[in-house]
């Protein structure tokens, strides 16, 4: 019986530039942490490599997954920044978010540390295409 | 691209014309530096014209609110002017748009300063 499930890599615009971002942003902050130039292409190159690693499409979804070696949080617990008393605080914003724009966001320990991973569903042109891999 | 500022007087108001990317690292200490300078300088009325801010993440909304903070507590204001889409979309969803004083209209925000 054939595989119902297709793994195939994103290759639509939108991704490269959110792959570039990423790179970019990674560049930027280790230049900004004294990192020598090497070192600094090396962070970026990793990242930008992880990056494309991290997308996926699954079915009619595309899966992001990103891994760290914290140790993660309970999205239980994490205050809710649209409470009157969090309102104004300069930070906690991200993982609200993050669940505000995707389908699915969910945080479990890895191996190695963390595991987040956000889902949307393909609702494009392309959803329930069979585009190849790049 | 990175963010780039630029400060006009208008009025007694200092304008602060933003453009680029308000993000986690340059993006945010830019635009922190910048309020700081203008509240140091004594100058308590500000405007940040964030017309071609075409993106912000959750630690340029932080600073944002920082920014806005700062400035109140300091005796002074701060009003966002000329929101593109997608930051109006940030604002409301964080309902930060009702903390903010929103203004589309350049001598309109100058006007409502007290």
């Amino acid at each position: 019986m054939a595989m119902t499930e297709q793994r195939v890599s994103y290759t639509l615009d939108s991704s490269l530039e959110t792959i570039d971002n990423a790179e970019e942003k990674a560049t930027r902050i280790a230049t900004e942490l004294g990192f020598g130039d090497d070192e600094v292409m090396q962070i970026s190159m990793a990242v930008r490599e992880g990056a494309v690693n991290a997308f996926e499409r699954t079915g009619d979804n595309l899966v992001i997954t990103i891994r760290d070696q914290g140790p993660g949080m309970d999205l239980s617990k994490i205050p809710n920044p649209l409470a009157p008393e969090n309102l104004l605080k300069t930070s906690g914003r991200g993982i609200f978010l993050m669940r505000s724009f995707m389908d699915v966001v969910e945080i479990r320990p890895s191996q190695t540390g963390t595991e987040l991973k956000l889902i949307k569903r393909v609702h494009g042109p392309s959803a329930g295409g069979k585009e190849a891999s790049q | 691209m990175t963010m780039k500022v630029s400060s006009r007087q208008v009025d007694g108001v200092t304008i602060v014309d933003c453009s680029g990317r308000i993000t986690l690292g340059e993006g945010s200490v830019i635009l922190r530096d910048t309020v700081r300078d203008i509240l140091g300088k004594g100058n308590k009325k500000i405007v940040l014209n964030l017309q071609n801010v075409n993106y912000i993440d959750s630690s340029g909304i932080g600073e944002l609110v920082s920014a806005f903070t700062t400035t109140k507590n300091q005796g002074g204001e701060l009003k966002l002017l000329n929101l593109t889409k997608k930051v109006n979309d940030l604002l409301q969803i964080t309902k930060l748009y009702t903390v903010f004083d929103v203004k589309d209209d350049e001598a309109a925000a100058v006007k409502a300063f007290k």
